[in-house]
């Protein structure tokens, strides 16, 4: 075993290990940073011990014993500013086996809920949010945060000092709320990780690589999340949502970094493990008839998913599924992506008069203007589409966006040359 | 005699896997498969998707499906080899190639109590 594996393999067990034992850490020190440094100390410690010594049996119960000494000896240093504190205790097996069993106790599941619901506390802007929970759960670094959000890293730094000081002022929820309020904050920790997952999909075409771990993060989370709360149907949409987009990762950008629509992308690049995951996903929270928004757009992410061309999407169906989900999330965006389905299943003229009345309220959003200039296209407006796809340039926010729209203008100039 | 080869590791681990890593795996697991195969020692062999996906059907009366996995533990069932093996040795040998391409989780043997009568 070389070094370099070695490594390799410990990062990965530290970093599976880091919801639990931060959860736990925070349920004994109460504070954030203290739970996070001590933590930080125990995978410094890992690094050097497991190589030497072998792995542990349980590596969450060793990080989480190493880390609250490392945690007290610091604690007790800056009260009394003494010299270095004595050697940190490194548990025997024996008793690292009796902790590893008191651990799989109902204190695991407590102890990463109250970090996620720490993290989503209803005081933060979902910025801080997101930025918290990929300090705190998953262990980004502030630059891999300030990479990932195109911000600068004293920027990225502000968002998570600021997040914990709110929390510090707030106070930190020890006593998990009952079960009204808890549903609530399973709602809010599902939408952040909704955001985050949209933090890295959405990204302009040139970052994308960097963005894409962002979206792997998010779906680990939802994974985590569902696991705490197995019988929660939107929890199961969120979690499959996510993996039946990801699972198109590979084939929405082409060699030249542009997005791929949908129906042009190459489906044999499309991700089938995702997808059969996915799948399942929606069809068993789809069981329990308590249809909720997630839950409905993971179902409209399926019917594309099953087409294995564009030509075999069941457009009437996603259709009812956009109807549905207006009335549980009634939005003008929902609509015009209603509108998009109406046009597939019922042509363009239908389509056009459900999006008119959104004029006022969607003016200065991009893809109300790109739907509208491609239906007035189809209708043969072509006037009319040039005015509505010139409008949706200036309004473009990436330059992919903006490539996509030019290319809709270039063909309505040769159909009129033709 | 033919026995299963359980493998056991955690979803968080696995789950946290670079592709790299996958792939890696992956590839020694299939040399050995290939060798099994052509041998004629190797029976059904499957990789299961994360428990987040599992669903369990409890008996009790009236059965209760119930979302989750079987049972709350550190270490879940991932996927499973059958083998044919002339002796436990045999066995004990394949399981322990098997475990020797990860760093982390068990295989379990167990040896297969009444066969497939469709298949035997």
């Amino acid at each position: 075993m070389n070094d370099e594996r070695d490594r390799q393999w410990i990062e990965v067990a530290v970093k599976a290990a880091r919801p639990q034992a931060v959860g736990a850490l925070l349920r004994y020190f109460r504070d954030l940073d203290i739970a996070e440094e001590a933590f930080q100390e125990a995978c410094l410690r890992a690094l050097t011990t497991w190589p030497r010594k072998g792995r542990p049996r349980d590596p969450a119960a060793w990080l989480i014993w190493v880390a609250r000494n490392a945690g007290i000896d610091d604690l007790r240093r800056r009260k009394t500013m003494e010299g270095p504190p004595d050697d940190i205790a490194v548990p025997a097996a024996d008793t690292e086996a009796a902790l590893a069993d008191r651990l799989d106790g109902a204190a695991y599941h407590d102890d990463i809920l109250r970090l996620l619901f720490t993290c989503c506390h209803p005081e933060l802007p979902v910025q801080q949010q997101i930025a918290l929970a990929l300090r705190i759960v998953s262990g980004l670094s502030v630059v891999e945060i300030a990479r990932a959000f195109l911000i600068s890293e004293s920027a990225a730094e502000q968002r998570i000092t600021r997040a914990k000081r709110r929390i510090a002022e707030a106070g930190l929820p020890f006593e998990l709320p009952g079960a009204t309020a808890c549903a609530e904050r399973v709602t809010a920790v599902a939408a952040m990780i909704y955001l985050l997952f949209n933090e890295g999909y959405s990204a302009s075409g040139g970052t994308l690589h960097m963005r894409l771990p962002l979206c792997e993060e998010a779906i680990r989370l939802a994974r985590l999340l569902l696991r705490l709360f197995p019988g929660d149907c939107e929890v199961m949409g969120l979690t499959g949502l996510l993996l039946l987009q990801h699972a198109r990762a590979a084939a929405r950008l082409d060699a030249d970094q542009a997005i791929v629509l949908l129906e042009d992308q190459d489906r044999g690049r499309w991700d089938r493990k995702l997808i059969g995951e996915g799948l399942f996903l929606v069809e068993k929270a789809g069981r329990h008839q308590r249809a909720g928004p997630l839950q409905v757009q993971a179902a409209i992410a399926a019917v594309h998913a099953r087409a294995g061309h564009p030509e075999e999407t069941d457009w009437t169906q996603i259709e009812q599924l956009y109807a549905l989900l207006e009335t549980l999330q009634p939005s003008p965006i929902v609509t015009l992506n209603r509108a998009v389905a109406v046009s597939k299943a019922h042509g363009p003229q239908k389509a056009l008069a459900l999006i008119e009345p959104l004029a006022d309220r969607l003016s200065s959003y991009f893809n109300f203007h790109g739907v509208k200039g491609a239906l007035l296209a189809q209708l043969g407006r072509a006037d009319d589409a040039r005015v509505a796809l010139n409008r949706a340039i200036v309004l473009a926010r990436t330059p992919a966006e903006a490539a996509h729209i030019r290319l809709q203008l270039d063909q309505l100039l040769r159909d009129r040359e033709s | 005699m033919r026995y299963a080869l359980l493998c056991y590791d955690s979803d968080d681990i696995v789950g946290g896997w670079t592709t790299r890593q996958e792939e890696e795996v992956f590839a020694k697991h299939e040399a050995v498969e290939k060798e099994l195969a052509d041998q004629g020692r190797l029976g059904p062999n499957l990789s299961l998707m994360p428990t987040s996906a599992a669903i369990t059907v409890r008996s009790s009366g009236e059965p209760i499906v119930m979302d989750g996995p079987f049972a709350e533990t550190k270490e879940q069932l991932l996927g499973f080899w059958i083998i044919d093996c002339a002796s436990l040795e045999e066995a004990i040998e394949t399981a322990r190639r098997f475990a020797s391409h990860k760093q982390t989780g068990a295989i379990e043997i167990r040896p297969v109590a009444l066969r497939d009568q469709a298949r035997a």
